[in-house]
């Protein structure tokens, strides 16, 4: 009885390889030796994952073109609606950003992004400590500058830039600021 | 990891008593999804009770894989025929009509050929296969020569077996009377001419084709 591993695979009519035809060579039984669809699965993962990052590509050159547009502009009150030391919501400049109004002074308009910086809860004014809360996770931004002074958030909110124009005010742009 | 050289899988069909063990825990393992890949078969069933458990032998020149055209079955080094890959069987059933010992079934529901693969993921980690592990007569046994010549005094293993002009060396043994002078099994002797000593024509092996195809010649 002769070793138990048997390392090479004979073939079926028990002559040496260099006698057999040539597709045994391409279709070999040893695992070792069967590199064929290593190879093969290689590039077919090469080739999926290049298509993966071209679409990827395309996606953001898309989305890019689509993004750098300025907002239109947009009426939110009237200025005798708003009193002084009072906030009114509005939604620019979509529907789905909310955002704040707060009149400081006579003639001192201030409007921020009411989405807190954090995790995205709607911060409330809290006008008579000059400071914007977030009930979340108590979080405070400063309100004449919209830059966070306690809790989690790290970012200052965006600040909406308003145009006063014969007793009306328009928000115009979103001024997004890194830190 | 490959399987340790000094463990063989020795097979005496005489010890088994039919109880389905090693299908049950064969069917147990999660690596081929609940489904036995050992098969117990009936050796006369009209005659007598006695069963055979079949694994795969693990041949040296696997006919299986020879014949699988989705290149699907392989060999490793140390001599274990794996079961088909799943991503290139194309449940054609060649190995199923090919293989000399009956040993591929095919799985229609999964579209897949499942094989015994003498349990690889625990015998290459020097565990025992799940039926040796569980077969109460020991008709499957794993384990050394050694032990294997303490247990079973009377019978010797062999693992060279005819087939036509094939010669094929099995990695799994068979356990024979130590005293026969047999340094193989020749199927095709052992179906077409039956012991002369019963006079009674097998109705099964008169109906059987006893003219295998020639391989080659050298």
């Amino acid at each position: 009885m002769e070793d138990n591993n048997v390392q090479v695979t004979n073939f079926p009519d028990g002559r040496p390889q260099r006698v057999q035809p040539r597709w045994r060579q391409d279709f070999p039984i040893d695992l070792e030796a069967d590199e064929y669809g290593a190879r093969r699965d290689f590039t077919k993962f090469m080739v999926l994952t290049s298509l993966a990052f071209a679409c990827g590509q395309l996606w953001i050159a898309l989305l890019s073109t689509f993004r750098g547009r300025s907002p239109r502009e947009q009426r939110i009150a009237a200025v005798d609606d708003v009193q002084v030391g009072q906030a009114v919501g509005f939604h620019f400049p979509t529907q789905r950003d909310p955002c704040l109004l707060i009149r400081q002074s006579e003639n001192e308009f201030l409007a921020y992004s009411s989405l807190c910086t954090h995790l995205m809860c709607p911060v409330r004014p809290e006008l008579e400590q000059g400071r914007l809360h977030c009930p979340c996770h108590e979080g405070y931004f400063d309100l004449g500058t919209g830059r966070p002074i306690a809790g989690p958030p790290r970012r200052p909110l965006p600040r909406i830039q308003l145009r006063i124009d014969r007793g009306i005010v328009y928000a115009t742009g979103v001024e997004e600021r890194a830190s | 990891m490959p399987v340790p050289a000094d463990q063989y899988f020795f097979i005496d069909p005489n010890r088994c008593i039919g109880c389905e063990s090693c299908v049950q825990a064969c069917s147990e393992c999660d690596t081929h999804k609940g489904h036995s890949m050992i098969h117990l078969e009936y050796a006369n069933r009209r005659e007598s009770p006695q069963t055979l458990p079949v694994v795969c032998m693990h041949c040296d020149s696997p006919t299986c894989a020879e014949v699988c055209p989705a290149d699907a079955i392989k060999r490793t080094e140390d001599g274990v025929v794996q079961t088909a890959r799943k991503p290139r069987c194309i449940a054609c059933n060649n190995c199923v009509l090919a293989c000399p010992f009956g040993v591929p079934k095919m799985n229609v529901r999964q579209e897949l050929m499942m094989k015994c693969d003498m349990c690889y993921d625990r015998t290459s980690e020097g565990k025992r296969p799940m039926c040796a592990t569980v077969c109460p007569s020991q008709a499957l046994f794993f384990g050394t020569r050694e032990e294997i010549e303490r247990l079973r005094p009377r019978s010797r293993p062999i693992n060279e077996f005819q087939f036509g002009f094939q010669t094929i060396h099995t990695k799994v043994r068979m356990m024979v009377p130590r005293e026969t002078v047999a340094t193989h099994i020749d199927v095709a002797e052992v179906l077409c001419h039956p012991d002369e000593g019963s006079d009674q024509e097998d109705a099964m092996l008169a109906a059987a084709l006893c003219e295998l195809p020639i391989v080659a010649r050298t």
